[in-house]
């Protein structure tokens, strides 16, 4: 690896930068608050009181560390490579999204404010938030776009239970990226007593940095048990990317291991040539939204665009800033599978492994299909298995034609 | 000295504030745009901001989300915004034109081709929301070189050490956020706003404008006591909407609330 290819291991730099991607692009109202959100992360990691409460959590509350599962059967049927599931699927609320939101909880407890706000798309992380902040007592309130509401309706119902007040967003095109700009906007309002628990690896620095830390632990139990279960590292790695924090969270404990090929699969949509489709690193180009530099999907005059998912939580028109530093320093592969694959994979591994798994996982799984066939037998592939798939009940029964 | 520096410096030797009005360019019709202008200019303005359409415009409220919907359904570019700066050149040359927007529609433009083509349209200054003066190191200098000046924000959470930095960053003059909020919020707390002011002028020389919050004659007054310049965004855009099918009458109704605002101001 020469020294320019190296340059992802050691990011960000001071100012939130991953190559040319990333940084601090907000309006001057929110600075002091990041400002003294950085200050505050970067001195609790350091902390080992706070490391210490993070892990008792992540133990006992969300219940780590997630199996790491050879998935026998489906490896046999697809007649290739040994696939291991991450099964973040089985964490505490149903996915990836809750050790973040752990981490954020006790940031924001740290801090005093009394009140946690956060943007949703499929409703996992909305629902992570409003878990923590009930088990916290902090008041909290989940943007989330009015077509996501209508296509998670049970997540939006759970967020109730559990105390949160969710404010449908009717702005623009009605999903994750103007839940995001309505919980930027909620911020600059209520900056005083309100932390903004952010979902994924992109937005302003320190987010990017921070989410990714909390995430790590995936691929760092990921690392461990592998080589427990088989004596050594895998040769691929495949995660769904939206914002991509389950990317990102396996991928990075693995950065510096060279025999370690990662793939991050984009929402494909209805196809690329479509335009249908939320696949930013494979058809977009960089630009900057929500505080960060990143590729994107935009028009020709800087316009974000519409995007199309069959999957709520990977509808967005950008992509954590590390990924876009990833994919340009050709460490990490980005392809896409489209909502046809993705629902295949859904209900292959639903009969095939008696797991459920989420539609966004799925875009992963649908991936592995297409990979574990063109590796050996010995070759082993772990897939994040990222959430599992009981929200998607509906819409999956809506595509079948049945209305329960 | 630029246009703008010219301007402030001209209304402060008469002892007046400055009148900043604010519209969304190609709202609610592109053919509009820059008749409004004209009559901005003709009824009082002093300088005019001009927003550039976002599909994603996370600092403003509802009332400019929605011009801005508007005008992207028309199918406004920054291009469009250009011509019509232009367009407004070619009858008036002294009314100072300040864009403000994103940085994305910049960044795609190209910062250099965007500096050129905005002062050989006839703009005077920029204000890109989201891009902080840590970030636009480089494209100041290009900004400069252009005879561009680009006005940033001050906002009630700034720091005194950000503020410092903020005004050697700045050109033309600072643009203080009134609130924490979005555009067009009702919380306007005048007192504030004036220990504010009182603490950015003993970093700084450059004239303070004060926008965010401030809907009518009386909010103007009340804040062009200690401002030298008020920034009318939402309340005019919303009378813009209201009046958007009949445009006689959005004219005759966007020329009293114009006047309204100068004679408040001129109190």
């Amino acid at each position: 690896m020469s020294q320019n290819e190296r340059d992802f291991l050691n990011t960000p730099d001071d100012l939130g930068n991953f190559g040319p991607y990333g940084g601090r692009f907000v309006s001057e109202t929110l600075m002091s608050a990041l400002d003294e959100l950085e200050e505050i992360y970067l001195k609790l990691s350091k902390d080992p009181e706070f490391q210490a409460a993070f892990d008792k959590d992540l133990a006992h509350y969300v219940g780590r560390p997630s199996p790491l599962y050879h998935a026998e059967r489906w490896s046999e049927q697809l007649g290739g490579a040994q696939i291991y599931l991450k099964r973040e699927d089985l964490n505490h609320t149903g996915a990836h999204k809750v050790n973040n939101t752990i981490g954020q909880a006790l940031l924001a407890k740290y801090t005093g404010k009394r009140r946690v706000i956060a943007e949703t798309g499929a409703g996992q992380h909305g629902v992570a938030s409003a878990t923590v902040a009930a088990r916290l007592g902090l008041e909290c309130e989940v943007f989330m776009g009015a077509e996501d509401i209508k296509r998670q309706s049970l997540n939006v119902y759970r967020m109730k239970l559990l105390g949160a007040k969710v404010t449908p967003v009717t702005s623009g095109t009605k999903t994750l990226k103007d839940a995001m700009n309505e919980a930027l906007r909620d911020w600059v309002t209520n900056v005083d007593d309100t932390f903004y628990i952010i979902g994924t690896v992109a937005g302003p620095h320190p987010y990017p940095m921070l989410v990714r830390d909390f995430q790590c632990v995936i691929g760092r139990e990921a690392r461990q048990q592998c080589q427990d279960q088989t004596g050594r590292l895998p040769d691929a790695l495949i995660a769904c990317v939206g914002g991509g924090s389950n990317a990102i969270g396996l991928f990075h404990p693995f950065l510096a291991d060279e025999s370690v090929t990662m793939y991050g699969v984009e929402a494909g949509g209805l196809g690329l040539a479509s335009g249908q489709h939320a696949a930013p690193l494979c058809a977009g180009r960089p630009g900057v939204l929500h505080g960060n530099r990143t590729y994107l999907m935009e028009d020709g005059a800087g316009q974000i665009m519409h995007t199309h998912s069959v999957s709520a939580g990977l509808d967005y028109p950008g992509v954590g800033p590390e990924h876009s530093w990833l994919k340009d320093c050709g460490r990490v592969n980005y392809v896409a599978a489209n909502d046809d694959e993705a629902l295949a994979a859904f209900r292959n591994l639903t009969r095939i492994e008696g797991i459920m798994p989420a539609l966004e996982s799925s875009h992963a799984l649908a991936y592995a299909a297409k990979l574990a066939p063109t590796m050996t037998r010995d070759d082993i592939i772990i897939v994040n298995l990222s959430g599992r798939g009981d929200k998607d009940i509906l819409t999956v029964a809506e595509i079948d034609g049945i209305s329960l | 000295m630029s246009r703008i520096t010219a301007c402030l410096q001209n209304l402060k030797q008469q002892n007046k504030k400055a009148l900043i009005p604010f519209i969304t360019a190609g709202d609610p019709q592109l053919e509009v745009t820059v008749p409004l202008m004209h009559r901005l200019a003709e009824q009082g303005a002093d300088i005019i901001e001009l927003g550039i359409p976002f599909s994603d415009p996370m600092a403003d409220g509802p009332v400019i989300q929605l011009a801005d919907e508007r005008a992207l359904a028309n199918g406004v570019t920054t291009t469009h915004a250009l011509e019509m700066v232009k367009s407004f050149r070619e009858t008036n040359q002294d009314t100072p034109i300040v864009l403000m927007g994103y940085l994305n529609p910049v960044e795609v433009y190209g910062y250099e081709q965007f500096a050129q083509d905005a002062a050989a349209a006839g703009v005077d200054g920029l204000i890109i929301v989201d891009l902080p003066p840590e970030a636009a190191v480089e494209p100041i200098k290009l900004f400069d070189a252009a005879g561009l000046d680009t006005i940033f924000l001050i906002a009630p959470t700034t720091s005194d050490a950000r503020i410092a930095r903020i005004a050697a960053s700045g050109r033309g003059y600072l643009y203080y956020v009134s609130l924490k909020g979005v555009t067009g919020a009702g919380n306007l707390d005048v007192e504030g706003v004036n220990r504010k002011l009182e603490t950015i002028r003993k970093t700084t020389d450059l004239p303070i404008a004060v926008g965010f919050g401030i809907k009518d004659a009386e909010t103007a007054r009340l804040i062009g006591e200690n401002a030298d310049g008020v920034v009318v965004g939402s309340a005019l855009v919303k009378l813009i909407a209201e009046f958007q099918d009949d445009r006689d009458t959005m004219m005759s109704k966007v020329s009293e609330f114009v006047q309204s605002l100068r004679h408040g101001l001129d109190q």
